[in-house]
């Protein structure tokens, strides 16, 4: 139960970092990656995944 | 790049400049001391400081909190010149670097803004601790930032505890059915929002905002992007509301939507407004909130005066150690401008006081490098300021573009189309200098080129030519008339 970042879609912008409730996403060479052990789907914490809800860019936060 | 830098020497006459200083000029147009003291270094709040003065934005702010359908954040080709593209991200600390060695560089520069490429807002931490860093180096830049609104209640306190005095608030629509059209979704509240209701928290945010800024004193600009057939109409009320809610400025832009930029409105054909189309909308908003017409649309991280950017002077990689700033220069600089400021208004006094009376209008194009003067030799313009002028006065309209950098490639004469087709309409080009063939040209297409009016001032210039030709007029017509 993870998202991942499709990193040929990733702008680099850095919102869904700033929103995650688990500190599960860090930049790695201007562009962002979720760190699948971390990441809870933020289940418990908010009715949709942050990083996807706030990503300008469609398909690019998606479930593993 | 460097082409474009507006050297000290381009903007002092080459004769000795004259001190006609008799009676002291009004600061301002009648603004109120403490409003004039915060514009009138500002290039983007003060049609006069943008003669004089530089602004820098640096790309702290990468992320953005809703989605407009005139951008597209995947979208950075380094040509390109337009808001919310960026070439390089920076962290506050190497913000700071950049803002340092800018200001060791360009004496001219006084404010520093964050617009971007995302939204100021939506970036709160990386954008209040640049301005922190930068205040305590830089204490005389003044600081603003560009919002969606979104975020702005929530940040009113923090703008005015780090002396941000100048806000822009991007408002596009005050009717949630005309913003759903614009906006397709925001971030909210940890929830994304779509539709109307979407846009309902957007506006109600945005008017919030703006009434707390003007409250709290800081001095707000309303930018509008003008997208034909959904807001075009409607930024007649928009521009009523931001009145009314206080904002000092109100800008309206042309939509930009190239489908090579892969914007929604891009992708959809949605057009831009032609220059003749903004310029009908921002006539009939005369008498509104105060018109912004000397905005360049530019990039979340230009450098320089208004219409230039030297942002490639100054990326990281060519950042080295720690730049000096000499305050001297800056001062030497300020106290010339004020000096300028006011022998212009003098001669803009002198030039009205001599215009004829009656109904006839003229546009007058200027070909300038900066400063306030016709400064520029005809062959190296590569837009033109255009000015409207009558028997009341002179207003600037404008640039007008006489050639599309994208496309390059021109030649002498295809570039001369270029420019007959930029200056459409124009009575009269006052250059620094041109050749006798363009002259001819012109002359042709029934453009007069007037180059004694050379490194004047160009405001009391286009006064004066357009006093001249008014006169040459009835000459010929009386001496017709006798013959």
């Amino acid at each position: 139960m993870a998202y991942k970042i499709v990193e040929a879609n990733c702008t680099g912008c850095g919102a869904c970092e700033f929103e995650c409730p688990n500190q599960a996403i860090s930049e790695k060479g201007g562009l962002f990656i979720i760190d699948a052990a971390k990441c809870t789907e933020c289940e418990g914490a908010f009715d949709s995944a942050q990083c996807a809800a706030v990503c300008p860019v469609d398909d690019t936060c998606i479930p593993v | 790049m460097a082409s474009r830098v507006v050297s000290l020497a381009s903007i002092v006459r080459p004769k000795d400049l004259a001190k006609r200083r008799a009676e002291p000029a009004a600061c301002g147009g009648g603004m109120d001391p403490a409003t004039w003291d915060k514009v009138k270094d500002h290039p983007c709040y003060s049609e006069e400081a943008h003669h004089f003065y530089a602004r820098m934005h640096v790309a702290v702010a990468p992320a953005c909190n809703i989605q407009c359908n005139y951008c597209n954040r995947k979208y950075d080709c380094s040509n390109e010149s337009r808001p919310g593209v960026v070439s390089e991200k920076l962290d506050p600390e190497q913000a700071l670097r950049k803002v340092m060695a800018v200001a060791a560089k360009v004496p001219q520069l006084s404010v520093l803004g964050v617009a971007g490429p995302g939204d100021a807002l939506a970036n709160p931490h990386k954008t209040f601790r640049t301005f922190d860093l930068v205040a305590r180096a830089l204490p005389h830049i003044k600081l603003c930032l560009s919002t969606n609104g979104l975020a702005l209640p929530d940040h009113v306190a923090a703008i005015r505890d780090h002396g941000v005095d100048h806000v822009t608030v991007t408002i596009n629509a005050v009717d949630p059915e005309v913003a759903e059209r614009i906006y397709p979704w925001i971030f909210h509240d940890h929830r994304r929002w779509t539709g109307r209701e979407a846009a309902r928290i957007l506006l109600d945010r945005q008017m919030e905002g703006v009434a707390a800024l003007v409250a709290s004193g800081v001095l707000v600009k309303v930018n509008s992007v003008m997208i034909p057939g959904v807001n075009d109409d409607h930024l007649i009320e928009v521009n009523a509301a931001v009145k009314s809610a206080g904002a000092f400025l109100h800008n309206v832009m042309p939509l930009i939507s190239d489908p090579a930029h892969g914007t929604r409105f891009g992708l959809d054909g949605q057009p831009g407004p032609s220059p003749a189309e903004l310029s009908a909308l921002q006539e009939r908003l005369e008498g509104g909130a105060k018109l912004m017409r000397h905005c360049r649309q530019c990039r979340a991280d230009a450098v320089g005066m208004l219409g230039e950017d030297r942002n490639e002077e100054f990326t990281l990689d060519r950042l080295d150690g720690e730049a000096a700033y000499h305050p001297e220069a800056r001062e030497a600089y300020v106290a010339f401008v004020e000096r300028e400021m006011e022998d212009r208004r003098m001669a803009e006094r002198t030039a009205r006081q001599a215009l004829p009376a009656g109904a006839e209008t003229m546009l007058v194009a200027v070909a300038t490098k900066g400063g306030g003067r016709i400064n520029q030799h005809f062959g190296h313009a590569r837009e033109f300021q255009i000015f409207e002028v009558d028997g009341a006065g002179c207003r600037p309209l404008g640039e007008r573009r006489a050639e599309n950098y994208c496309q390059g490639g021109f030649g002498e004469d295809e570039r001369l189309e270029a420019v007959l087709a930029a200056l459409d309409g124009v009575s009269a080009v006052l250059v620094a200098r041109i050749g006798d063939c363009p002259r001819r040209r012109l002359a042709e297409a029934g453009i007069a080129v007037l180059d004694d009016f050379a490194y004047e001032y160009i405001e009391p210039s286009v006064m004066a030519c357009f006093a001249r030709m008014i006169a040459q007029r009835q000459g010929y017509d009386t001496l017709m008339a006798s013959a």
